[in-house]
């Protein structure tokens, strides 16, 4: 069963409550009951296993085999039977590991199938998946759905999936569930069914429909002046990740940054940002865009820095400084000395574009994943930099804020900002890149281009 | 960082429960602190470059991971020979500084106890994997296993605070905030630090939960964890350690209990 719904319909709060780990009433209000093999489901533990969003939180131990005989050791499982199970589970989701290897040393895919293995050995009825993929690049996504799909086969467990990119899992579904936000369920049906009908109205609603696509900006594809540069750069924080690398960012285009994971992309977006310094080669700024204060973004005082490039992080929650969303977004015209009634209509006007505008006195920790990364993408525009790089910009995203955070930049880049985005997103790069590296690790990264016009 | 979570299983020393390094190192430490006098120390030391080279550490690692042993009983030795307790002939004297026969011998005493405790601790261990560590203390000191195996999976997380740091540290200056401010930047960047561990930890405990742990059933093993004949050799090393170092010491007269002083 595949569930959907807006943001903040109540998709992972229903998933944890048929897990059994809601809580209890100190935590929150609770209504009816959540019935598993008609027993309270949190006097069931293990009869359900959950899987999350992200591959760092669910690591519990530091070697593969130990951790998926933790769930087993936690129901009182006999020793002989535990380690038979690990085998079974790992062979289940394809992980052909020796059970003493270092889980820090796994990839994000194989991590997630790493937690799918630890709720497998405990034989769990019920498979609950909350985005198991959103946070992967594509290799990864495919190594969990085959996983999944191969469980599936051999247990006959029963599978409860949440994800926006329905296309992923509308294969293995048969049932598709559509949550109502405030309450309550609106669709409920087969996936043809479902998805045929009301595709439309829940594309519009951000969900990923497939066939329902959202649409690409019309752009006009300039090919502006180099602002940065870079020629064999070599880049890492201890070591070298990737080297020889060139590129060229040009005002009014896109420079797509892709690679599988560990490649060194976002090591690479540090670099170009002038916050990471090169362990090879150069990263020069063109006169144009350092207007006379030197060559070496790396060398340029962090207030000079925020005027001319602007960086967004992976992870959202390391950039925040402010108590509420519309200071957070004053900080960068703050440092640049723009004067209070500018600073009052840059941030009202982000907020209405990035549809925060009803949080402007929220706490910013307090957003869901994909309006703190709205958030932070916000925060390098308020200065209006010239470039932005941009790492993962469209990580959690639904369909909706998807095509708006598109238009926006598409907007931007024919106003001639250069854009750096480090994506595993292929309709982003479909949408935007003008330009694009293929990072492979250790291998020479070369940029090539393409020049739509 | 993953060596230090995930310690290799190699040599027999390794293999050794952790509990019974922990009691040995214990042992030494205790009886060395309740006197101070050159002999108790120097015996001890005698008797441990005897027993270190089968402990099965490479040279190399030796020198590398008792390195700040080494340091420090030197500079202890000096602090304690300028500013000691004077007694006896005073050598040298100026202002706070008195370096007598007395000081002298108490700098001697002092860095021999550093080495002796300080080196055979290092070298249990540098061999202890933190994972055969909670399994010695909830399943042969039977400590509670809720506690023993949240330290344990917290352990983990401490690992991503040096990353955390250097991202808060760029995220700053790419905010336009690094320029001024030293003092205050920093406080921001250690509660900012703060949050996201706390943030990371619930996390990891709604896993945790997630896969039964706390589950009001009586929680197995995977991995036993044994103190067999290999436990009580090295215990006993530690007991014969300690007991020679009292023997001698009282036997010539220069054990001076710490409390009598």
């Amino acid at each position: 069963m595949l569930l959907l719904g807006a943001s903040g319909a109540g998709k992972s709060t229903f998933l944890q409550a048929a897990a059994g780990i809601l809580g209890g009433a100190d935590e929150g209000e609770e209504q009816g009951e959540m019935l598993l093999d008609g027993r309270p489901a949190a006097e069931q533990r293990g009869r359900a296993g959950l899987v999350m969003q992200d591959p760092d939180a669910q690591v519990v131990l530091a070697r593969v085999g130990d951790d998926v005989a933790f769930g087993c050791e936690n129901l009182g499982v006999p020793r002989d039977e535990i380690w038979s199970r690990v085998a079974e589970a790992l062979d289940a989701v394809g992980l052909d590991l020796p059970l003493d290897r270092a889980t820090s040393e796994l990839s994000g895919g194989q991590k997630q199938r790493l937690a799918l293995a630890g709720i497998l050995a405990m034989r769990p009825g019920l498979v609950l998946l909350d985005e198991p993929t959103a946070n992967l690049d594509p290799d990864g996504v495919r190594e969990v759905r085959d996983a999944v799909a191969r469980m599936i086969e051999r247990t006959g467990a029963t599978l409860i999936v949440i994800e926006h990119r329905v296309g992923t899992w509308v294969d293995l579904v048969d049932r598709v569930v559509v949550l109502e936000p405030g309450g309550g369920v609106r669709a409920d049906g087969s996936p043809a069914g479902v998805l045929g009908e009301r595709g439309d109205e829940l594309a519009a609603g951000g969900v990923w429909v497939p066939g329902h696509e959202p649409a690409h900006p019309s752009r006009r594809r300039a090919y502006g002046e180099v602002l940065l540069s870079g020629t064999d750069l070599g880049v890492g924080r201890r070591s070298t990740v990737s080297s020889g690398i060139d590129f060229e960012v040009r005002r009014g285009r896109v420079l797509a940054v892709t690679g599988p994971n560990g490649a060194g992309k976002s090591t690479l977006a540090l670099t170009v940002g002038g916050l990471l310094p090169p362990r090879e080669g150069r990263v020069i700024a063109s006169p144009a865009l350092a207007g006379g204060i030197g060559a070496d973004p790396q060398r340029w005082r962090s207030r000079d820095l925020v005027s001319r490039i602007g960086s967004v992080f992976q992870d959202p929650e390391h950039q925040l400084l402010a108590a509420t969303l519309a200071e957070e977004l004053a900080v960068g015209p703050r440092v640049v000395g723009a004067d209070a009634a500018t600073i009052s209509r840059v941030t009202d006007e982000l907020l209405v574009r990035l549809r925060l505008d009803h949080l402007a006195l929220a706490n910013p920790f307090t957003l869901s994943g994909g309006e703190k990364r709205r958030l932070s993408v916000a925060t390098a525009l308020a200065t209006a930099p010239p470039v932005l790089v941009l790492d993962e910009p469209t990580f959690g995203q639904d369909a909706r804020t998807w095509a708006e955070l598109v238009a926006l930049l598409a907007e931007l880049l024919d106003e001639g900002t250069a854009v750096v985005a480090v994506t595993h997103d292929a309709l982003f790069v479909d949408a935007l890149a003008d330009d694009r590296l293929v990072l492979a690790g250790s291998v020479l990264g070369s940029q090539e281009r393409g020049m739509s016009q | 960082m993953t060596s230090l979570l995930v310690v290799e299983r190699t040599t027999a020393m390794h293999r050794v429960n952790p509990v019974a390094k922990l009691l040995a190192a214990l042992t030494i430490a205790i009886v060395l602190v309740l006197t101070i006098d050159v002999v108790s120390a120097g015996v001890a030391l005698a008797v441990e470059a005897l027993l270190l080279p089968f402990a099965g550490v490479r040279p190399r690692t030796f020198w590398i991971r008792t390195a700040p042993v080494w340091i420090a009983a030197p500079l202890a030795a000096l602090t304690i020979a300028l500013y000691g307790q004077p007694g006896g002939t005073v050598h040298f004297s100026w202002f706070l500084i008195h370096v007598s026969d007395g000081s002298l011998h108490l700098a001697l005493a002092t860095s021999l106890r550093v080495l002796a405790i300080g080196l055979p601790s290092v070298v249990l261990f540098i061999t202890i994997d933190p994972t055969d560590l909670a399994d010695g203390l909830a399943q042969v000191l039977h400590l509670p296993s809720r506690f023993v195996l949240g330290a344990l999976a917290g352990m983990r997380l401490v690992g991503l605070f040096a990353q955390d740091w250097q991202a808060l540290e760029a995220a700053r200056r790419a905010r336009g905030v690094a320029d001024r401010g030293r003092i205050r930047r920093f406080l921001g960047m250690a509660f900012a630090l703060l949050v996201l561990s706390v943030r990371r930890g619930s996390k990891l405990a709604t896993a945790m939960e997630g896969r039964a742990f706390g589950a009001p059933v009586r929680r197995t093993w995977a991995r036993e964890s044994r103190f067999g004949a290999a436990e009580w050799t090295v215990v006993a090393a530690g007991l014969l350690i300690a007991a020679l170092a009292v023997v001698v010491s009282v036997a010539t007269g220069s054990w001076n209990f710490i409390g009598a002083r």
